[in-house]
């Protein structure tokens, strides 16, 4: 544990540091997003009963805020780390890779969590929103900003400049969130399009976490626990893996 | 006695490239040791094995008697690297900076000692202000400074003094004798090699990934460079039999090379012999310099 809690505060006052930037910017983005679709497909798209497009719509854009923000976090930390060289100051000392993976995933959940929290706040100003299961919005958004710490931890031990982590970002995590049903139900889709979208693992953490807010989803929350826990687990265990044997870290 | 460092045939390969080819060396505890060598001899690959940045293809490096690999926090621990690069990271200050290298090898509460650090270093000014708007000079401090955040016994300073003015360059080399006086031994890899002739109680010297000298300065100067002799006669030839090689004349200037100060003795007894009478002479002790291209050309 000796080194955790430092690498761990350093990543959380990197990006405070710059919180214009890594919190407030995606905040404003999500609310770009609730001001146009909400104006634009209110009263043409109805989703759930007694649940207006709005109000379905809010809590996807939060957990896309959390998802997004979560994976650009230990990402962008861990390129520029290794693009500038300075990761060289985190692979002198005798940092283990579990305290390692940890406090870069953990900044990512905490970032993750707080720009989530961001939106929600300011979403709340426009929509009324209900909290049917709480606990299961928590359990959801903690999980699958772990997912997202975990994923950009990869991508940022993988990468070799900042042109990878951007097709990264681009090509692979902003079209499955794109497409996990943050805009739409995916009942709403066509028999091989819902097919498709449930091989998508983001679309189990939208869905349970809108769960939490409607005591409703498209799929079973239960279901969709055990899709996001297996996925975090199988991520970390891969991250683990690299980070133990020093790939692209350790040459 | 404990080895600060022991390296066992330590060989890196990169695909078909052989960047180290098989290299023993050991540092003693207490040392003030050199390692020298042409650019791509593989100095910072060794460095970097012996830090753990690099893993080795083959052998074993232990440093204060914990090997790099199986006992490779115990190992850090004891080990502080300032690297060639000049690396910093952006998003914090120079106090921040030290404190999170303090932290990461688990001290925490190491203000006083970083505030030594950064005293001696001459950072007291600098100590709040962001890495980004240090100059080149300061930023070196700052990364002795967090090679030595954790009180490590052995230091290793790959070039340190690449590009920096001379004013630093006495301040560094002050700090660093200090702590190689207070017992913590040091390696020093440096292109200067005035500097390490200075400094080094002994040198290894690497080429193309191999280890062609290792010894004592002194035995490496007696063995390689002789002492230089510039003479003006009022001849203009030499008298016979001297013992000493002539390297170049220009009429009445002689430049001979002595094999040490024993042979002074015979060359003016055979000039006054002779008769020749000397109108200018100069003397060079041996540098290191010598000794490295002669030791770089017969490998």
């Amino acid at each position: 544990m000796g080194s955790f809690p430092t690498l761990l505060y350093k990543e959380l006052l990197r990006f405070w540091k710059v919180a214009f930037q890594t919190v407030a910017a995606p905040v404003m983005t999500a609310l770009l997003y609730l001001l146009v679709f909400a104006y634009a497909l209110e009263g043409r798209v109805r989703v759930y009963e007694q649940v207006s497009y709005a109000q379905f719509l809010v809590p996807g854009l939060v957990m896309m805020s959390v998802l997004q923000n979560a994976f650009a976090n230990s990402a962008s930390s861990l390129i520029q780390s290794k693009v500038t060289g300075n990761v060289v100051f985190m692979l002198l000392p005798p940092i283990g890779y579990v305290e390692f993976f940890g406090a870069y995933v953990l900044a990512s959940v905490v970032r993750g969590l707080a720009v989530g929290a961001g939106v929600l706040a300011v979403t709340v100003w426009f929509v009324e929103l209900q909290l049917a299961a709480p606990l299961w919005v928590l359990g959801f958004a903690l999980i699958g900003a772990a997912i997202l710490g975990t994923l950009g931890l990869i991508a940022g031990i993988w990468a070799d400049k900042f042109d990878q982590i951007a097709a990264f970002q681009n090509f692979v995590i902003l079209p499955l969130t794109f497409l996990s049903g943050v805009f739409y139900s995916i009942h709403s889709l066509p028999g091989p399009w819902q097919a498709a979208s449930k091989l998508n693992p983001f679309f189990y953490m939208i869905d349970g976490f809108r769960y939490g807010f409607f005591g409703t989803s498209d799929f079973p929350p239960f279901a969709s626990l055990a899709v996001v826990g297996v996925s975090l687990a199988l991520l970390s265990a891969i991250c683990l893996l690299l980070l133990r044997s020093g790939y692209k870290l350790r040459y | 006695m404990t080895l600060a460092i022991e390296a066992l045939n330590v060989e890196k390969r990169y695909g078909a490239l052989r960047a180290l080819a098989g290299v023993s060396l050991e540092v003693a505890e207490g040392e003030f040791f050199g390692l020298l060598g042409p650019n791509g001899a593989g100095k910072t690959t060794l460095i970097s094995i012996v830090a753990g940045l690099v893993r080795a293809s083959a052998g074993k490096v232990r440093v204060m008697g914990a090997d790099v690999i199986d006992d490779y926090r115990r190992a850090r621990r004891m080990l502080g690297v300032v690297p060639q690069e000049l690396v910093f990271d952006p998003f914090f200050t120079v106090r921040e900076t030290l404190r999170f290298q303090s932290g990461y090898f688990g001290l925490r509460r190491n203000d006083a000692w970083i505030d030594e650090l950064v005293e001696h270093l001459d950072l007291t000014s600098k100590a709040d202000a962001n890495m980004r708007t240090l100059s080149g000079g300061m930023k070196r401090r700052v990364l002795v400074a967090q090679a030595l955040v954790h009180r490590p016994p052995v230091i290793v300073l790959d070039e340190p003094t690449a590009g920096v003015d001379v004013e630093l360059r006495q301040v560094l080399w002050q700090f660093i004798r200090r702590l190689n006086r207070d017992g913590h031994t040091i390696v020093l890899t440096t292109h200067y090699l005035e500097e390490a002739q200075e400094l080094c109680d002994r040198i290894a010297m690497l080429k193309a990934g191999r280890l062609v000298a290792l010894d004592s300065t002194r035995n490496l100067l007696k063995a390689f460079s002789g002492v230089v002799l510039r003479l003006r006669l009022d001849h203009e030839a030499l008298p016979e039999g001297l013992d000493a090689e002539l390297l170049a004349r220009d009429a009445d200037r002689f430049t001979l090379e002595l094999r040490d100060y024993g042979a002074l003795e015979q060359v003016l007894h055979r000039l006054r012999e002779s008769g020749a009478s000397i109108r200018e002479l100069e003397l060079e002790p041996p540098d290191l310099e010598e000794v490295f291209l002669r030791v770089m050309a017969r490998h």
